[in-house]
């Protein structure tokens, strides 16, 4: 097949670099055009370091791997290189088409269709969107916007569609995404709705979140009486192949007896088999309406530690029984349920993979806000998932490193991950503490730990965990040290607290263990312990940090808005609300020298248990930090930021009130601190 | 005599008066209204009297696009030639490359840059290299205002000085920092195309006003914690 010559044009500008493509047969290009050397038609190409570049990187996915190099790179000097800033619109809805099409070349782009928050799909790495509309001669049908900071090559669609009518490998590949629907046909999942709007009734049913459909439940009871012999219980139980049974007596629940309850209190001998079913039953039998979402089941059981739930007519025990559900059954019903994502995470063997579970993460996320489950459980859930993650990164990076670890060691998340309230994706606050190494070998051991904490901060980082601006990541020597050394700087800033020690202690003394040896970790708590003891002015120094965020209210009850910067106008939710309270219930729980409870609407209600004087305050704290949690994150998933600063403007009158609320509780503990530590008595 | 005597002031070319010209014309407020011109050269070396330069590649930067043939990459015939920078840049000294004069690629590279605002990693030494060309041939300095994205990314940082900040960062640590491949490190036009995204990844960070306020950014931080 004859190629189509790129003849440059007389008088081109001379910056470019015209390299011939075929080198062999011509490779002398002067001022004046092409010296052709030899008799073959030869074919030349504009092109120059960048263009090379994006061919390099088209060339990997279709359709352009289909076009011949020459093609390609013809191609590739047209392309213009964009960067978006997340959350900016590449274009929206019902617009006019462009002059290009796009394919993603760092980072994600998510299309919805107005009105409706659901992503329809988001396109990342070499994936192609926007380019139907341009052939339909149609305006966009959905909105495409940066997900996260994305850089597009934008192809000029004047250039491509004369390539991808010659090409029949392109026109193949665009005929059968278009009748597909999907954005590429070879692969497996068919998730795309790129090229236009899907079949609009299943669409609905198809993304929902299956997390917030209602349970499906076995009807078919089995049940017996009180006085039903054990004996008979356990033939019942085998002959319908069932894991519990339930008791009803005068046709109400009474109580259940589970395959648990045959093992622990039967097998064991406490009660003999021709005991009866009142003796080993669970009662009363924790009941729910039948009505019940799978998300909420989930949590109904994680609540009470249960495997099984009764569902009755109206949720309580005076009316009849309709079903049973186990927890086999929840696991059955979804797919995108933390279980199953905990198990996909532990499966994944690399990052990208783990990167997309992140993605099913978030959404989960989001749903359960919006099912207003309690925010507690949901950043337990969340943290669960995240420590999880973590771990799996650090066991792909070991297996990266040529040998094995030279110590123990562990690794420490800081921060708000380290106390369990990370619940959007935020910076990785993080440390690695190893065993005391003799000497000679600790040069060796630090460089390994160095070099293992970058492998893993650089997985981390592609997963969607930013780095930390300060650098206060394992991957920096000041972060890295061995139990001994760890022992040596904290015991410097608690005896030296100028206002850096006191920032940097409050960040490191929420460190929790994700990965590894969690008795070194113990052994660095107790020395903080002894040194909280030996340098009393430490804790006064902590408090007044506690302290120097201003408060959130002005004279007049009015939110303190940023005076400066980017952020003008805005309210700062994490330095004016979040911080204070994080900082207040460290101090106050590291002055009782409670180890190992880290989140801070927990270390409120341990505080309730220690001071019962002062229940009422502390319990408005753990209340207040768990609102802001929440406000936090729901304002950070409709933003897709980290959720930190709030346009007040954009705020309805309840959460105004909501959020003013949280203030007083806020000035009042900042109170309760300046008083209790004499801050004041401190030359500030 | 007068020991010194004003210089002749010389009949500059047409391609000075016409980039001189440009200066006129003020530049845009609003940082998305401007074009950047983001560079970087390679050289035989870092000193200024002897060494020179053997390539100048540079982006035009707007809106956050840059148009891949829209971008400037010229090879420069030297006499002065260092077989240990070689190693670094690879240009030898006759290669294939097709290279042209530096009065040319001077011409070439004002024609280019217009007024734009000039944006590099540790621009000045680019900037030093252009100015000692120029003055090589008779030509006064660049008039551009510049930008340095080693000074912009520290102000990305915390201010903080027990986190000990670098004095300099090198463009590797940003590329890798912003996870930009560093395939072509050590090509002008590569070099100048990861320093243009680099700089976009500042500017999103930065958040600045505008240009002004981005230019003055570079400066140290008047307080610090």
């Amino acid at each position: 097949m004859p190629h189509t010559a790129y003849t440059p044009i007389d008088g081109c500008p001379i910056w470019v670099d015209k390299t011939p493509f075929r080198s062999d047969e011509c490779n002398i290009l002067t001022k004046n055009g092409p010296k052709y050397l030899g008799f073959k038609t030869y074919i030349c190409v504009m092109k120059n370091t960048i263009s090379e570049r994006v061919a390099d990187f088209l060339k990997n996915y279709p359709p352009f791997s289909a076009l011949e190099s020459g093609q390609l790179a013809a191609l590739s000097y047209e392309v213009t290189i964009v960067h978006k800033e997340s959350n900016s619109i590449v274009f929206s809805e019902k617009e006019a088409p462009h002059d290009f099409f796009y394919v993603v070349h760092k980072g994600a782009v998510a299309l919805t269709k107005k009105g409706s928050t659901q992503i329809l799909d988001i396109c990342d790495e070499g994936d192609v969107f926007g380019l139907r509309p341009l052939l339909a001669h149609e305006n966009y049908k959905l909105e495409a916007k940066a997900h996260e900071e994305t850089i597009l090559y934008a192809i000029p669609i004047k250039e491509f569609k004369p390539l991808a009518l010659q090409n029949h490998l392109v026109g193949d590949f665009l005929i059968e995404s278009f009748a597909s629907n999907t954005r590429n046909p070879y692969s497996q999942k068919h998730r795309g709705k790129l090229y236009g709007v899907s079949n609009e009734p299943s669409q609905g049913q198809e993304t929902k979140l299956l997390d917030l459909q209602p349970v499906r439940y076995s009807s078919d009871l089995v049940t017996c009486t009180e006085g039903t012999q054990i004996k008979t219980i356990a033939n019942t139980m085998g002959k319908y192949n069932v894991s519990c049974i339930l008791v009803v007596k005068d046709g109400l629940p009474v109580g259940i007896i589970t395959d648990k309850d045959l093992r622990e209190k039967v097998a064991t001998g406490l009660f003999p088999i021709t005991g009866s079913a009142k003796s080993i039953m669970t009662s009363p039998a924790i009941t729910y309406p039948k009505e019940l979402t799978v998300t909420q089941a989930q949590m109904a059981m994680m609540k009470s530690n249960i495997s099984h739930l009764v569902l009755t007519e109206d949720g309580t025990t005076d009316t009849s029984a309709v079903g049973i559900l186990s927890k086999h059954d929840i696991m059955v019903a979804m797919g995108n349920n933390p279980a199953v994502l905990l198990r996909a995470i532990k499966r994944a063997r690399d990052s990208k993979r783990l990167r997309g579970i992140r993605q099913s993460i978030m959404s989960l996320l989001q749903g359960y806000l919006e099912e207003n489950i309690p925010i507690g459980l949901v950043s337990k859930i969340i943290s669960e998932l995240n420590d999880a993650t973590i771990k799996q990164v650090i066991d792909i990076s070991i297996k990266k490193m040529e040998t094995e670890p030279p110590a123990k060691f562990t690794w420490l998340t800081m921060g708000s991950q380290g106390r369990g309230e990370q619940l959007l994706n935020t910076d990785q606050d993080n440390a690695i503490l190893y065993e005391n190494v003799p000497e000679s070998k600790s040069e060796a051991t630090r460089d390994y730990f160095l070099k293992l904490g970058s492998i893993i901060s650089t997985e981390l980082n592609t997963i969607g965990f930013e780095y930390c601006p300060a650098e206060m990541m394992a991957s920096n020597p000041l972060w890295c040290h061995s139990l001994d050394e760890w022992k040596e700087v904290t015991t410097h800033w608690m005896g030296n607290p100028g206002p850096e020690e006191v920032l940097l202690s409050s960040i490191f003394f929420d460190f929790n263990v994700t990965y590894g040896e969690k008795a070194l970790a113990d052994q660095l708590s107790l020395h903080i312990f002894d040194n909280v003891k030996k340098f009393p002015q430490f804790l006064t120094h902590l408090a007044s940090g506690a302290l120097q965020n201003p408060s959130p209210s002005g004279f007049f009850r009015d939110f303190l808005v940023e005076q400066d910067g980017a952020h003008k106008d805005f309210f700062d939710l994490k330095l004016r609300a979040l911080m204070p309270m994080v900082d207040a219930a460290r101090v106050l729980i590291l002055s009782h020298s409670v180890k190992s409870i880290n989140n801070t609407a927990e270390r409120y209600e341990k505080l309730v248990e220690l001071e019962p004087q002062n229940k009422e305050l502390y319990l408005a704290c753990s209340y207040a930090s768990k609102a802001l949690l929440k406000f936090r994150t729901k304002h950070g998933l409709l933003h897709n930021d980290s959720g930190r600063f709030i346009a007040l403007d954009k705020l309805n009158k309840e959460e105004k009130i909501k959020l003013k609320r949280t203030f007083k509780t806020i000035k009042e503990i900042q109170s309760l601190i300046e008083i209790r530590f004499q801050v004041k008595n401190l030359l500030r | 005599m007068w020991p010194f005597s004003p210089k002749k002031q010389l009949e500059l070319p047409a391609f000075w008066q016409e980039y001189e010209d440009s200066f006129q014309q003020r530049l845009p407020e609003k940082v998305h209204d401007n074009i950047f011109i983001v560079w970087d050269t390679e050289t035989t070396g870092f000193r200024l009297d002897r060494d020179r330069m053997l390539c100048i590649g540079a982006v035009k930067l707007m809106r956050g696009s840059i148009a891949v043939k829209d971008s400037f990459e010229i090879y420069i015939q030297q006499e002065h030639y260092d077989a240990e920078s070689a190693e670094i840049h690879g240009i030898l000294r006759n290669g294939k490359r097709e290279r042209i004069s530096e009065l040319d690629a001077l011409k070439l590279f004002l024609g280019y840059i217009k007024n734009h605002v000039l944006v590099g990693h540790h621009v000045m030494f680019d900037v030093n290299m252009v100015n000692a060309a120029l003055r090589r041939n008779g030509l006064p300095k660049l008039k551009n205002k510049t930008l340095d994205t080693g000074l912009l990314y520290k102000r990305t940082l915390l201010t903080s000085n027990v986190l000990q900040k670098k004095e300099k960062y090198a463009l590797d640590e940003l590329a890798e920092k912003f996870s930009i491949s560093k395939k072509d490190r050590h090509t002008a036009l590569g070099d100048a195309l990861i320093t243009a995204i680099a700089f976009l990844r500042i500017l999103e960070k930065l958040n600045p006003r505008n240009v002004k306020d981005l230019i003055k950014k570079q400066d140290p931080p008047r307080f610090s914690l």
